[in-house]
This record gives C-alpha cells, sequence and structure tokens, in this order.
C-alpha cells in the first residue's frame, strides 16, 4: 500500500455510537451523584435504538462496500445480522430491567457491558479478516464473561462463570491456531484473498494443515454456538448466572457465531464443502440428538432450556449443512425465529418471582399458574409450541426451511434424524404446557409461588411483541423470505 | 352473487373469528362469561354449518374437478399458495365436521364448567383447521392444518380430560407427531419434484416407482396413526377414555378420518405403483383391525373403551374399502367414514350422557337403566344398531359397499371382514344389554333421570342423518361419485403404462414405449406381458412380464383376456410431456 485511505466512517457509524454511548454511560455513572439504575438502562436502550436507526437509515438494497483496507464489510448480508443482533440486544436489554433490580445486581456497569459485547458481535459479522474476527469475538466474550460473573458474591455463579471462562479461554485457542494455520497456508487473513487462494488449488493439492485449520476454527464456533460435542458449559452456565444475563448470553451471542459460522463456511471456505459438509452433517446430527434426549429428565427449567438450544442449534447446523442458497436462507430465518422465541421464553420467566431471589428456578415452579396467570401461561405455550415446531406457529416455518434446504442437498438422513428428535423435543416442551395447564396448583404454594413481578413496561412491550410475531407469522411468512433471499444473494457462492 | 363470494375461505375461518369474539370478553364475571362463550360458539358453528351447506347445494356434482376454488400467493418466492378448494371427496368429510362441532358445544353446555371461554375457543380454533384440512389444495397448507389439530386436541384432552388425561394427551400428541413428521419430510421431497407444494399438480406428475415406495410409506406412517391401523392404534383407547364427550366425539367423527381422507387424496392417485405394491399389507392390517380389536372390544370393561376398539375395528373397513381401488370400495369407505362419524359420534354422546349423571364409564355400574331412562335406551338402541350396520342404517350401507368393492379384489379378505361385523354385533349388543337391560341392581341407577330437552336436541339430527343416509344414501355416493372415479381412473392408468415396467414414464419415453400387452394363463394364474420397443432402436422389441402384485384387482384385469393397448402409447406420450 503505498497511498493512505481514510477510512469510511460512515460505515460503522452505529458502531461508534455503540462504543461512545458505552463510555459516556460508564462516565455517568462514575460522576453523577445520583445515579439510577433504570436510567443508566435507558440510555443503554436509546443507544441500541439509535443504532439501529441509523443502520436501516444507512442501508441500501444490493449494495456491497468494503472499508479499512478490506477488513470490514457491509452488504445485504451483514446488514440482516446486524439488524437481528441489535434487535435482540435491545429486547433482551429492556427485558432484563425488573428482574435485575430485583435480585439487586443494580450497578451502572450493566449496560456498557451489554452495549460492548454488542459492539463486539458487530464487528464479528460484518468482518472480512480474520484479525478483525478475532477482535470481535474476544470483545463480545470479555465482556459476557464479566456478565455470567456479575453476581460474584453467589458461589454457583461464580462457578458457572468460571468454567465459561476457562472453556472459552480454550475455544479462543483453537480459533487462534486454526488461524495461524490458516495464515500459514495462505499467507493472508483477508477472507477474499484466502478464498481466492484457497480456490486458485485443486482440492486434492491443498496442503493437510489447511484441513487442519479448518477444523480448529469449527470447533471454536461450535463452542461459541453450543453445539455438540463442544456443548458442556451450556447447560451449567444457563442455570448458574442469573436468569437476565442467561437471557442474553444464550441468545444474541449464539446467533452472531452462528451467523460467523455460515459466512465463513459459504464464502472463503465454500470450496472446501466436500471436507466439511460430514463434520457439519455429524454435529447437528448430535446436537439434535443430545439436545432431544438430554432434555427429557431435567427439572431444572433453565438446564432445560439449554439442552432445548443445544438441540436448535442442531438444526441451523443443518442448513448450514446444505450448503447451498436454500441453506442459507433456512439458517437466516431459523436465527430469526429463534431469537424471538428464545427472548419471549425467557421474558416469560423474567415476569416471575420464583421461590428464591433468583427467580423461577424449577419445572414444578409453574406448577398451575394458569389459573393465576391465563394470559402469561398462554404466551408461554405459545412459545413452547413454536419452539416444538407445531404449525401453524413460527417455529414450524424455521423446521421447514431447515427440512427443505437439507432435502434439497440430498441430506435426508439428517432431515429424518431431525423430524424424529423433534418429536422427542416435542416431549419437554409439552411438558411444560402440561404443568402450567393440566397440573392443579399445589395445595401449599410457596409464598411466591406464581406471583408476578411488577411488571415494567419494557417487559411487556417486548413479550406481546415476540408473542405477535410467532402467532401471526404464518399470516406474512413471505416478507421474512425475501429478506433473508437478499440477505442471501449478497453471499458470494 | 354467491359464487363471487370467496365462500370456502369464509366458511374455514369463520369459527377462528368467533373464537376471537370471545377471546375479547375476557375479565367480565365468570357466569355470564361462560354463557356467552357457550352462546358465540353455537352460534358461530352454526353459521359455519350453514355455509357448508350452501357450498355444497352450489357444489356440482358432475364434475370431478376441484370446485369453489380460493388461491391467492402466500410465499409466491417458494410456489407454495394458499388454494383451498373441494371436491366430491373431501366435501361430505367437510360437511361432516361442521355438523359435528355445534352438537359437541351443545354436549358440553353443562358438562364443562372450568375454564368455558378456552374450552369453546378451542373447539372453534380446532374447526377452522380441521375445515381447512380438508379442502387445503397445497401441500404446506394441508399440513399446516392437518398437524396444528394437534394442539387445540391436547389442551382439550389434558385440560378437561378424564383422571389419566395427561398420559392420554401425551400419547396421542407424541404418537401423531411423529407420523406426520416423517410425511413433512415427504411432503418436501414431492415440492422439489413437482416445482412447487400445489396438490392438483402433485396429482398429474408421475413419481418414479422406487421412490413412490419411500413416500408412500412416509405418508402412511402418518395417515395409519391418524385413523388408525393396527398395531399403531393403541393411542386412540387412551385418548378416547380421557376425553370430554365432546372431545371424544369430534375425535372418533372427524379426527380419525383425516387418515382415510389422507389415503383417497394422495396414497391412491400420487403413488399408484406403490398402493398397488403395498395393498395386499393393507388388507391384511385391516383385516387384523377388524378381528383383533372387536376380539378386544369384547373384553373391555370401560364403555368409552369397547366403543373406542370398535372405531378401530370400523376404520378397519375404511381402509379395506380404500385399497380395494374399486369405484364400490372407495365410495363406501367414503360413506363408511360418514356414517360412523355420525354413529360413533352418537354412541359416546350416549356415554357422555349417563357419565354427565353418574360419573362412571364402567359397564359395571350400570344395568336395567332402560327402566328409568326409557326415551335414552331408545335412543342407544338405535345407534347401537346402527353401529353394527343394520340395514335401513347408514351404516350398513358403507359396510356393504366396502365389502362388494373387496369382493371383487379379495374373496378371502372378504370372508374375514365379515366375520368382524358378527363379532361388531356381538360386543354391541352385549354391551347394550349389560348397560340397558336387567335388573336395576344399583341403588345409585334409580334417581336417573330421563334426556331433557338438549340432550334430545343433540340426538335428534343424529339419528334423522342416520336413518336418512341409510334409506337414501345416494347424496353422498352421487357427491363422492366423479371424484371417485378419476382417483381410479388415474390409478388404474399409472399402472397400465408403467406399473409393469418400472421405468418412470418420464425416462420411459426415452427408453421404451409400448406396442401391446396380453393376458396369458399360465400355469393357473394370470400373467400379463407387454411388448415394449426401444425409442433409439425401434428394430428391438422387448417383452416385459409384469409384477405378480399386479394379479390384484384392477381394471384391465378383470375387463378382457386380451387388450390392446395402443391407447395407452397416447396417455404415456402425453405423460412423458
Amino acid at each position: 500500500m503505498t497511498s493512505f485511505y481514510m477510512p469510511d466512517f460512515n460505515l460503522i457509524f452505529p458502531e461508534m455510537l455503540l462504543a461512545f454511548s458505552a463510555l459516556l454511560i460508564l462516565m455517568e455513572g462514575s460522576f453523577v451523584k445520583k445515579r439510577s439504575f433504570r436510567r443508566s438502562v435507558h440510555y443503554g436502550l436509546v443507544a441500541l435504538g439509535l443504532a439501529l436507526f441509523f443502520l436501516i437509515f444507512q442501508n441500501e438494497v444490493g449494495q456491497s462496500w468494503v472499508t479499512f483496507e478490506g477488513q470490514i464489510k457491509q452488504d445485504d448480508f451483514i446488514f440482516f445480522a446486524k439488524a437481528l443482533i441489535l434487535l435482540g440486544s435491545l429486547g433482551t436489554l429492556a427485558m432484563s430491567l425488573p428482574s435485575m433490580m430485583r435480585e439487586n445486581l443494580t450497578s451502572f456497569e450493566y449496560p456498557p457491558l451489554i452495549l460492548l459485547a454488542t459492539l463486539g458481535m458487530l464487528l464479528m459479522v460484518e468482518a472480512n479478516d480474520f484479525i478483525i474476527l478475532f477482535i470481535g469475538m474476544e470483545m463480545q466474550g470479555l465482556s459476557l464473561y464479566v456478565l455470567a460473573a456479575f453476581h460474584r458474591d453467589h458461589p454457583r455463579v461464580s462457578e458457572a462463570a468460571l468454567k465459561y471462562f476457562i472453556l472459552g479461554a480454550f475455544a479462543t485457542g483453537f480459533f487462534l491456531y486454526g488461524v495461524s494455520l490458516m495464515y500459514g497456508f495462505t499467507g493472508a487473513t483477508n477472507f477474499d484473498i484466502v478464498a481466492s487462494v484457497i480456490r486458485a488449488e485443486s482440492v486434492n493439492d491443498l496442503s493437510l494443515s489447511l484441513f487442519v485449520g479448518l477444523i480448529f476454527i469449527m470447533a471454536a464456533l461450535a463452542f461459541k454456538v453450543s453445539a455438540v460435542p463442544f456443548h458442556m458449559w451450556t447447560p451449567d452456565v444457563y442455570q448458574g448466572c442469573p436468569t437476565p444475563i442467561t437471557a442474553f448470553i444464550g441468545g444474541v451471542p449464539k446467533v452472531a457465531a452462528m451467523i460467523v459460522s455460515l459466512r465463513l463456511m459459504m464464502s472463503p471456505f465454500l470450496v472446501l464443502y466436500g471436507e466439511w459438509q460430514s463434520l457439519m452433517v455429524f454435529i447437528s446430527a448430535a446436537s439434535m440428538i443430545v439436545g432431544a434426549f438430554a432434555a427429557l429428565q431435567q427439572t431444572d427449567l433453565k438446564r432445560l432450556l439449554a439442552y432445548s438450544a443445544i438441540g436448535q442449534m442442531g438444526y441451523v447446523l443443518m442448513g448450514i449443512a446444505s450448503g447451498n442458497d436454500e441453506g442459507i436462507q433456512s439458517v437466516f430465518v431459523y436465527l430469526s425465529i429463534y431469537l424471538v422465541m428464545f427472548i419471549g421464553t425467557f421474558a416469560c420467566l423474567l415476569s416471575l418471582k420464583g421461590k428464591t431471589p433468583e427467580g423461577v428456578q424449577e419445572v414444578d415452579d409453574l406448577k398451575g399458574i394458569s389459573m393465576l396467570h391465563p394470559r402469561l401461561s398462554f404466551v408461554l405455550a405459545v412459545f413452547m409450541f413454536s419452539m416444538a415446531g407445531i404449525p401453524p406457529l413460527a417455529g414450524f416455518f424455521a423446521k421447514l426451511y431447515v427440512f427443505k434446504a437439507a432435502i434439497s442437498a440430498g441430506l435426508f438422513y439428517l432431515a429424518i434424524i431431525g423430524g424424529l428428535t423433534s418429536v422427542v423435543a416435542a416431549y419437554y416442551y409439552l411438558k411444560i404446557v402440561k404443568v402450567m395447564y393440566f397440573d392443579k396448583l399445589p395445595e401449599t404454594p410457596s409464598a411466591s409461588h406464581g406471583q408476578l413481578l411488577v411488571l415494567s413496561p419494557e417487559i411487556m412491550v417486548v413479550l406481546n411483541v415476540c408473542a405477535a410475531i410467532i402467532l401471526v407469522f404464518f399470516l406474512f411468512p413471505n416478507g421474512m423470505l425475501e429478506l433473508a433471499q437478499r440477505a442471501a444473494l449478497a453471499l458470494p457462492i | 352473487m354467491l359464487t363471487s363470494l370467496p365462500l370456502l375461505s369464509i366458511a374455514i375461518f369463520l369459527p377462528l373469528l368467533g373464537a376471537f369474539a370471545i377471546l375479547l370478553n375476557w375479565g367480565n364475571k365468570q357466569t355470564s362469561l361462560a354463557m356467552n362463550a357457550r352462546w358465540v360458539a353455537l352460534w358461530t358453528s352454526l353459521v359455519t354449518l350453514g355455509l357448508a351447506v350452501t357450498l355444497w347445494w352450489n357444489f356440482d356434482v358432475t364434475s370431478s374437478e376441484f370446485q369453489l376454488q380460493d388461491k391467492f400467493q402466500w410465499m409466491p418466492l417458494l410456489n407454495m399458495s394458499y388454494h383451498v378448494g373441494l371436491d366430491g371427496i373431501s366435501l361430505p368429510l367437510f360437511i361432516l365436521s361442521a355438523f359435528l362441532i355445534p352438537l359437541c358445544v351443545l354436549v358440553s353446555w353443562t358438562s364443562i364448567q372450568d375454564k368455558v371461554p378456552e374450552y369453546m375457543v378451542a373447539f372453534l380454533v380446532l374447526e377452522t383447521f380441521l375445515l381447512g384440512m380438508f379442502s387445503a389444495l397445497d401441500f404446506i397448507l394441508f399440513y399446516l392444518f392437518f398437524e396444528s389439530v394437534l394442539i387445540p386436541m391436547f389442551l382439550i384432552i389434558g385440560i378437561w380430560g378424564g383422571p389419566n388425561r395427561i398420559y392420554a394427551a401425551f400419547k396421542f400428541f407424541l404418537y401423531t407427531l411423529l407420523g406426520s413428521v416423517l410425511s413433512l419430510l415427504a411432503i418436501i421431497y414431492i415440492y422439489f419434484e413437482v416445482g412447487s407444494s400445489s396438490i392438483p399438480a402433485a396429482l398429474v406428475t408421475p413419481f418414479d416407482p422406487q421412490i413412490q415406495t419411500w413416500l408412500w410409506l412416509a405418508f402412511f406412517a402418518s395417515f395409519a396413526v391418524k385413523i388408525p391401523m393396527w398395531p399403531v392404534h393403541t393411542w386412540l383407547p387412551d385418548a378416547h377414555v380421557e376425553a370430554p364427550t365432546a372431545g371424544s366425539v369430534i375425535l372418533a367423527g372427524v379426527l380419525l378420518k383425516m387418515g382415510g381422507y389422507g389415503f383417497i387424496r394422495f396414497s391412491l392417485p400420487i403413488f399408484p405403483e406403490a398402493s398397488a405394491y403395498f395393498t395386499p399389507m393393507i388388507f391384511t392390517l385391516s383385516i387384523i383391525a377388524i378381528i383383533y380389536t372387536s376380539l378386544v372390544a369384547l373384553a373391555q370393561k370401560d364403555m368409552k373403551k369397547l366403543i373406542a376398539y370398535a372405531s378401530v375395528a370400523h376404520m378397519g373397513f375404511v381402509t379395506l374399502g380404500i385399497f380395494t381401488a374399486d369405484p364400490q370400495g372407495i365410495q363406501g369407505a367414503i360413506m363408511q367414514m360418514v356414517s360412523h362419524g355420525l354413529v360413533s359420534a352418537a354412541l359416546f354422546i350416549c356415554v357422555g350422557v349417563v357419565y354427565d349423571r353418574l360419573h362412571s364409564r364402567e359397564i359395571a355400574d350400570y344395568g336395567g337403566i332402560v327402566h328409568t331412562m326409557p326415551r335414552y335406551a331408545t335412543f342407544f338402541m338405535f345407534f347401537i344398531l346402527a353401529s353394527i350396520g343394520l340395514p335401513g342404517t347408514s351404516g350398513f350401507v358403507g359396510e356393504f359397499l366396502v365389502l362388494l368393492g373387496a369382493f371383487q379384489a379379495n374373496t378371502w379378505a372378504t370372508l374375514l371382514a365379515t366375520t368382524g361385523m358378527v363379532l361388531g354385533a356381538a360386543y354391541a349388543l352385549w354391551l347394550y344389554r349389560r348397560v340397558v337391560f336387567g335388573q336395576l341392581s344399583h341403588p345409585k341407577l334409580k334417581g336417573l333421570t330421563d334426556l331433557d330437552w338438549r340432550e334430545k336436541i343433540v340426538f335428534a339430527p343424529l339419528v334423522a342423518s342416520v336413518l336418512f343416509f341409510g334409506l337414501y344414501p345416494s347424496p353422498v355416493l352421487i357427491l363422492a361419485e366423479a371424484s371417485v372415479s378419476k382417483v381410479i381412473d388415474q390409478f388404474n392408468l399409472a399402472l397400465e403404462v408403467d406399473g409393469n415396467l418400472l421405468i418412470n414414464p418420464k425416462k420411459s419415453l426415452e427408453v421404451a414405449f409400448l406396442t401391446t400387452g396380453r393376458i396369458f394363463t399360465h400355469q393357473g394364474k394370470q400373467r400379463f406381458f407387454v411388448i415394449a420397443r426401444r425409442v433409439e432402436d425401434p428394430t428391438k422389441q422387448s417383452i416385459f412380464q409384469m409384477n405378480p402384485w399386479i394379479a390384484a384387482p384392477t381394471a384391465w384385469a378383470r375387463n378382457d383376456d386380451e387388450k390392446n393397448l395402443s391407447g395407452v402409447k397416447v396417455a404415456l406420450l402425453r405423460n412423458g410431456q
């Protein structure tokens, strides 16, 4: 490079906004005397909302830019991913407010940490270079480790956070090792250059180290999306962390990591499809099977949801494993719908008091609550049926598109495994419906059984929006499909 | 004027509107709320029934096409559309569903006191799904409705059911889900083969016989569980016993027919080769169902369980009739489905009437109630006789036609099925004797009151329709005739064209075309040979022998000993284009 290019800061305006707002909120918390947790969270919400607004405002359909010396990219695919991440963070931050206050976790660092994690995720999805991808991944990873340990006096929380941190550090190591092997073979970290180098050689001439690197990178990503066999941390972290934090850790970061996997597999590594496909099929099938069977005996609600998440990620990986245009679209549709279901489910849990200050923990804490709160139980039942993939709810369409992609790619066995495990998984989703609707209220309920928290307007908005999306998705599936198609077109297959 | 309205879609979605109306009332006083919900549900379902009858009125029975179609783009990107329409096979079941829902509402009028608005909402939503399922002309739409039915039914059994309701609800849900998931995969495969998810398009697309076998099995998994066939029927007795009366009514009356409808609509015309190949299996399973479940019914101590097993036996006649691939057999199957929908619904209501009074379904707890409930005994007698298939009731018409069709297909199967009828008479009459006749032995039975006006209103239309279709079955038969013969023509044509060659007609154009076919009697068995000529080299002729299953009854095998297939050649060319 002989001349110096001024990078196009316009393109990363939402990211800069997030970074500055995070710092501003920190400043405000440190220097303003009368600080209020609620106000900090509201500032965080405004920052996320503005970032989303500028993102949509700046977006031009069908355009693609590269800036920062080819390290950051913008196109429809990335726009879609960023919008999803910002929306997810917005919803999660909004709904966490009442229960964070109830658990007395009112440090003003909470919203800045969420903003920084979101910023990391945005960097992850828009990275066009392994270095930027790594920076983004670490940025969100470190913020999440801190968030996981937010309730630092609680022994179980510390244990979960430590597990998360140590295993996460392992995954980071894997990732770096994979990238360095990749660099050793191709001499570059830029996706486009890596892709062109790989494409230039015939598959048989490629060096073994490239495949080893690919496998290391896949392992790291599988850890991030909690796919089997790198799923061990998920149940412990879900159970250990305070519920509002679980809602964040389990939702948006997985979506971001999944989109990164999709992007890597479909764009630089697509030529190696024959090599990574069988691995992807295995990871997907194993995740679906483990997710279905391991959750059957769980009595802890968050552990159950953790295994359910492992299973759901298996279905998304089925979309990646199909390796075609339909696969990309199905991954997008699945992730969007999953995020809505996930946030909605946690919004329901966050609105209830449990036996302990940590809120609802056991499946039995939901016993008979349909007598007390018909609407809340109805909404939670809708999310459960949708997660099980029963039509006409949105979850059915998510599964439909994934199966469609798998069958178009000829992955019949994977599709059959997916179908059968979805029946097994339906059992535990139904179990939650059963507990709420079929079981009677316990005769001597604990004082707070089934009681509602004082609901803030934020959580009501999140709950209603999520439920409405899941319920009426079947009326307008085409809009979502068009977006997904646009995103898929942007990816150079 | 009426035809310009999308009447069919209005009929499908009107119950949903009623459900919304009930939901809007949330938050008032409990008792008036329940009453409002009941009346809204009743009126909505009655208006829907009215619309369904109007549809029947506007229906042209001479045409085998799908009529009263509504279509708009649903997911244009994927070539999936909202497309509904009715033909002679779906209309009888469509009307049956619309007919039974008001009765369900009336049956639950006083027996359901808990969460009434939710209950009525569940039934109205269920009605929308059922009507949509029978009229869907798009595979994805069909599957959407087909499986959505599980949600309201699961809740109806689980919330308002008997003591063991949770087990029954889970068993029902998971069993049927397992079956339908496989059919979803088959549907997606068909979608890729056809290029859209339109059912009319799939009906004219030929499938490779090898593939057909798999697709047929996937659909079979779904429909066999639903109908249910032996040995996957075990969910049915549990679900029936635990469901509230109206739940049993709709389960026996309509939900079981979803399987039969699926066999006629999809398995026969889309996978003719596979259907013919699996016919012996279906016959065997049907016969086992008829005889075995009749014997099981004899041993039951619970009234609802007995009727549930009887349903399995009656649905055995339906599958038997469908796979004869004979006009009488299939029309008989449709008639049997309609008749069973009315009669078994009525029998479950009969059980419900005494259950509401005594809260027991044990046969041993009853006896001699003819002394206290003479009117009830009369109605019960009538429906028991209809269930046996007494001439003059609709049950007779269906079973007789099925046996007539089956007799031409397979004499032995018919013989065995007929023994099922005798067993049917045995368990039904024995049930009646133990419950109704004898001494009033139990003191609790002495205080029983006879039917009230509401129960009479429920029974009256059932009696009327069972008698009407028993004496004059033509409305249903004429309705179904054109569509059934289209299905059978398609089935036979497909078998004639490519069945024996085991070549996809699409590909067979390049490989071979038929010249003549001939039936020989060889070693006492009929065999069929065709002579085919290769397209690349017309001088080369090959003689192909039929598969043994072709000796199954298809149109040509009965007609003449020798048949010129020159007409078939034309059909083959047309198919290939």
